[in-house]
């Protein structure tokens, strides 16, 4: 759990009080001048109440340069930003046609598949020549290719189960099968910082909603025993179905999840694990076979894996893998296979070709290299933060490490000072993370070089240094040492 | 001043539109035949919906007067009709222009789903607002999905600046989700360019819907449910069995039957479990600009064979069958009372 300091504390809530006492001074002054224009609503309804877009006018437009920034080029190790202007403080911008070459530390781009790939690419636009962009069809009606067939088999080889089924995209695949599993009368214990494509999927399926400590058995349990011992509300019969949904690297703050905990939890209480392992496969793990791999837990404990294409495997997409008679009743259900259109036929080829490169049928040991490339950099990368006194969050292991920032100035600071020595980094404020918990996140790739990573140190530090970040005291370094040695000699 | 969203699947548009600008006591009036994706949007925003009759605007105009006289306080609250410009589970068009009407008249805002209506309806593919003759301005959102005309993959939504600068925040499909593929934004573009350039596309494609028609309309069993210019046709049983579940596997044999025999890929209504839509079930013809004319009247012929050979006989078969059925459970039943009296 992050916790934040006392002083910390303290300047963010007065640094948000400011700006709040500030965007409601504006809004009483817009007020009293729009008083004098007519009024042109005619009747209508306001469609958005001054109270629910007043984070966007007054906070978040002051700061709109430091997010949605538009790319020119593939998200590759190094990556074009379009420089954009703004004559109206921020209000709207506009492109302009000029381009910086910076180095690019914001894209799920974990195994360098987000570029040109000698393998993939030509394999990928000959998919294009022959199928088309679009099916323009449901799976069901007329949208099932023969690259669609091999891409399931190759997912559920490549994860582990014995059957899979490929949705268009990732948010959807949630959000359209947790109500498939479960209904009225079923339970869902969710971790709770789950993605919003989880909740809004248990949502939609009326089961009822308990959420555990974030990545902590311990309460995970106790939850389970009180909620089998209580039963279904008001009735307090026997819960029909109970479901626990927990992620495998959890993109706001890095970490694992407890998995070998859990799934021995459930199994106790025959409770069913769905696995979201959206950041996690492809990047974790001896082959890059997800959290299961590299935790030591057995495929068939975990009843229903799921994850996305966009991060690891450069495409578009998501998937379910589980057992036959899952993904049997799924196709005949889940209205993501019925209504929605299927996955672009180039986007299913890219995938099957970056499978397998990682497995390495493609001839080389790309994969193998990526792989290690990536677990090598995030581990340095992550080390030599912590060094300079950042306050990092995330695992070993994980590419992801968010750096806390807190303060909501802090956040374009940062972002800005980065990007003039040319690093693009991703800040992430409300409502993606708890209002004070403010942070930039790194995703590191197997496509960034030793000098790359150097150079991202040197200039995050010099900003750290500028919006003062490092929160933790900086390690002693190494020379001071030696020379104390040298002075005891 | 109007500007875009675009999000990266089409199913989710609507889902993650909807639950944006709706919250604690809103009302929204919705079409009963809306597909799945808008069904989840309603459901997810948590307010209170009022269903009216498929596409009977009769039904909407009582529902929207009950709306407002039954509820004072209702002139506060925030108040949206939801409808689809062609309707996916029908087939049908919705009266844009009576909908305004109505909607000016009771002070309501209209969000509309154009997916299988861009790049079809109106002199040059603007969709449904060209077609009636209605102003863009006065619908307040439109939303498509991008996988219909325009051949490629996602959804949009438009609307005014402040609508969509608001969902660059708050709609849950556009932050917490990757975008879409670049080469698939390139491909609407171009189909855009396309359809703005070739008008004639356009013409062929009526011209096909209403060839397809002429061919269709004396189909024995089956009767077509469509509005006459919309590119889905919709053939429907006219003596349905009564069992949903029956009608559908009828519906696929025929469907499997046309594409064995006669090389014709046509699909029937598929539905899940979710989805709440209680429209009849049928066979979809979906017409593109692409078709021959040969085509179109082989299609034709085909289906009427089929219809004829399949919906007219079967009937006395099934028949007989449910009739020996019957029988047979009486007589086993007086056995049995036989046995007991004994």
């Amino acid at each position: 759990m992050i916790t934040i300091p006392y002083l910390t504390a303290v300047s963010t809530y007065f640094s948000y009080g400011l700006l709040f006492a500030f965007g409601q001074l504006r809004d009483y002054s817009r007020r009293i001048f729009d008083w004098w224009s007519t009024n042109n609503l005619h009747g209508y309804a306001p469609i958005c109440l001054a109270h629910e877009d007043f984070y966007i006018r007054r906070l978040y437009h002051r700061i709109q340069d430091c997010f949605g920034r538009p790319i020119s080029s593939a998200p590759d190790a190094w990556v074009d930003v379009v420089e954009r202007f703004s004559n109206d403080n921020n209000k709207t911008l506009k492109r302009t046609t000029k381009s910086t070459r910076c180095l690019n530390l914001g894209s799920y781009n974990y195994l360098g598949f987000g570029s040109y790939d000698e393998y993939c690419t030509p394999l990928v636009i000959e998919s294009l020549k022959k199928f088309s962009p679009s099916t323009c069809s449901s799976r069901v009606d007329a949208g099932t290719t023969s690259v669609h067939a091999e891409l399931e088999e190759c997912v559920a080889k490549y994860v582990g189960k014995p059957a899979a089924i490929v949705t268009g995209m990732g948010y959807a695949t949630n959000s359209a099968i947790i109500p498939v599993l479960i209904g009225k009368g079923g339970l869902i214990i969710s971790d709770s910082l789950n993605h919003t494509s989880i909740v809004n999927g248990a949502r939609g399926s009326g089961a009822t909603i308990r959420v555990f400590q974030h990545n902590t058995p311990a309460h995970l349990e106790r939850v389970l025993k009180e909620q089998i011992a209580e039963g279904q509300p008001r009735t307090h019969r026997p819960w029909k179905k109970i479901i626990v949904v927990v992620e495998g690297i959890y993109s706001m703050e890095g970490e694992i999840c407890q998995l070998p905990e859990i799934v021995s939890i459930c199994k106790k209480y025959k409770a069913y694990v769905y696995l979201d392992e959206a950041h996690s496969i492809g990047a974790i793990g001896k082959t890059g076979r997800g959290v299961c791999e590299l935790l030591g837990v057995d495929t068939a404990d975990v009843d229903i894996m799921m994850g996305t294409f966009t991060k690891s495997f450069g495409s578009c997409g998501g998937y379910i893998a589980g057992s036959k008679d899952l993904i049997q009743y799924l196709k005949y259900h889940c209205p993501a296979h019925l209504y929605a259109t299927s996955i672009s036929t180039p986007s299913a080829q890219q995938i099957i070709s970056a499978i397998k490169v990682i497995l390495g049928e493609d001839g080389s040991n790309r994969g193998a290299q990526k792989l290690a490339r990536i677990r090598e950099n995030s581990n340095f990368f992550r080390a030599e933060l912590q060094k300079m006194g950042f306050e990092v969050l995330g695992d070993n292991d994980s590419p992801v490490m968010p750096i806390m920032l807190y303060n909501p100035a802090k956040i374009p600071a940062f972002s800005r000072e980065c990007l003039r020595e040319n690093v693009a980094v991703v800040v992430v404020g409300f409502p993606a993370t708890p209002l004070l918990l403010a942070r930039a996140r790194i995703c590191i790739s197997a496509s960034h070089s030793r000098e790359d990573l150097l150079k991202a140190l040197q200039v995050i530090s010099k900003a750290g240094d500028l919006t003062g970040i490092k929160y933790f005291p900086a390690a002693p370094k190494k020379q001071e040492e030696e020379k104390d040695t040298i002075k005891l000699d | 001043m109007l500007r875009q969203l675009e999000l990266s699947c089409s199913v989710s548009t609507m889902f993650s539109t909807i639950p944006c600008f709706c919250k604690r006591g809103d009302i929204i009036v919705a079409d009963e035949g809306v597909h799945w994706g808008i069904q989840n949007g309603l459901q997810l925003s948590r307010r209170t919906i009022v269903y009216f009759k498929h596409n009977d605007m009769d039904s909407l105009r009582s529902t929207l007067e009950k709306i407002m006289t039954k509820n004072k306080r209702s002139k506060n609250l925030r108040r949206y009709i939801v409808a689809e410009a062609v309707y996916q589970n029908s087939g049908q068009i919705a009266p844009l222009d009576e909908i305004v009407k109505l909607k000016e008249k009771y002070r309501f805002r209209v969000i509309l789903d154009e997916s299988n209506s861009l790049g079809v309806l109106g002199r040059s593919g603007r969709g449904l607002s060209e077609h009636h003759g209605v102003p863009i301005e006065k619908i307040d959102v439109v939303t498509a999905a991008m996988g219909h005309a325009l051949a490629t993959e996602g959804g949009f939504c438009t609307g005014n600046a402040r609508i969509i600068d608001y969902q660059r925040l708050s709609s849950s499909g556009y932050v917490f989700s990757a975008s879409l593929p670049p080469y698939l934004a390139s491909a609407a573009i171009t189909a855009i360019d396309v359809i703005d350039q070739n008008p004639e596309l356009l013409v062929k494609m009526k011209q096909n819907i209403a060839l397809l028609w002429k061919g269709l309309s004396d189909i024995k069993g089956m009767s077509l449910a469509s509005n006459h210019e919309s590119p889905i046709v919709f053939l429907k049983l006219e003596k349905s069995s009564g069992s949903t579940k029956e009608d559908l596997l009828l519906l696929e044999k025929m469907a499997d039957r046309a594409l064995k025999e006669d090389s014709l890929l046509v699909v029937s209504s598929k539905k899940s479990f979710l989805d709440k839509c209680r429209l009849l079930v049928g066979i979809k013809l979906f017409v593109s600009a692409g078709h021959s004319d040969t085509d179109l009247i082989k299609a034709s012929e085909s289906l009427k064979r089929l219809a004829s050979e399949l919906l007219l006989s079967p009937n006395l078969f099934f028949l007989f069958i449910t009739s020996y059925v019957f029988f047979f459970n009486l007589l086993s039943y007086f056995i049995i009372l036989d046995d007991h009296v004994a």
